[in-house]
């Protein structure tokens, strides 16, 4: 299972209610081929950092959708083909997720870790690294 | 070139310490360090354009890592993210 993310601008001279039925168009192309849609998020109308087609401002939508990656092929060949769709991008982000949520799991099991370590130890240790306590230690011993 | 040299030109690039050298004086930085790390960010979005937009100066190039101080594995994810980000027109390829 693969988790996509579709942008797609949709030109300003549109009306609300066509980019309304373009949105369900695409997503029943994606569902249609067996996947899911996850998250739809209309970004509204934002300024283009440079002109496309000499529009200067768009739609933004955001499609989030879990599948194999087969109704990606077709949902590109749709926005390809309509004209109110002025650009879109598909990143897939399912393996950025997972690092980006094993990387939260580590830094959790290692706060736990050093929090317990805390614990056990003398009621004392302010500085996190231990390198001061052996210095002091060593000097006891030459005496 | 010997392994010493390029030992010394790794470390110049992530703006630890400057200068040096000939004058005898050294100025030591404080070493900048990674705002993402002390955010603890695990992913960066593309579509944040106000975040992206800090990293990219008046030309529309993104700040090399030298200047900015971030990590390289958040410098990697920013890159991807920029580029991410421009194709979007989320941020601009050049400006003039």
């Amino acid at each position: 299972m693969r988790v996509y993310e579709v942008l797609f601008i949709v030109a300003p001279n549109v009306e609300e209610s066509d980019i309304e039925t373009l949105v369900t168009q695409l997503s029943d192309v994606a569902t249609n081929q067996g996947a899911s849609i996850a998250k739809v998020d209309r970004m509204g109308r934002r300024k283009l950092a440079y002109p496309i087609q000499k529009f200067n401002d768009g739609h933004y939508v955001v499609l989030t959708i879990e599948g194999s990656g087969a109704e990606i092929a077709e949902l590109e060949r749709r926005m390809r083909v309509t004209d109110a769709v002025i650009r879109y991008i598909t990143i897939r982000i399912d393996e950025d997720l997972k690092r980006a949520e094993k990387f939260r799991v580590r830094r959790a099991a290692r706060a736990a870790a050093t929090a317990g370590r805390r614990r056990s130890r003398r009621p004392e240790p302010v500085l996190p690294i231990g390198v001061e306590d052996e210095e002091g230690e060593e000097e006891e011993a030459e005496l | 070139m010997s392994s010493e040299q390029r030992d010394q030109g790794r470390r110049d690039d992530r703006g630890g310490r400057q200068g040096g050298g000939q004058g005898g004086r050294r100025f030591i930085r404080p070493r900048k360090s990674c705002r993402f790390c002390a955010d603890k960010v695990d992913y960066i979005d593309y579509k944040d354009g106000r975040l992206l937009g800090s990293y990219i100066p008046e030309r529309g190039k993104i700040l090399p890592r030298r200047i900015s101080g971030t990590c390289a594995p958040h410098q990697r994810m920013l890159a991807s993210a920029i580029k991410r980000a421009r194709n979007a027109a989320i941020l601009p390829f050049t400006t003039d």
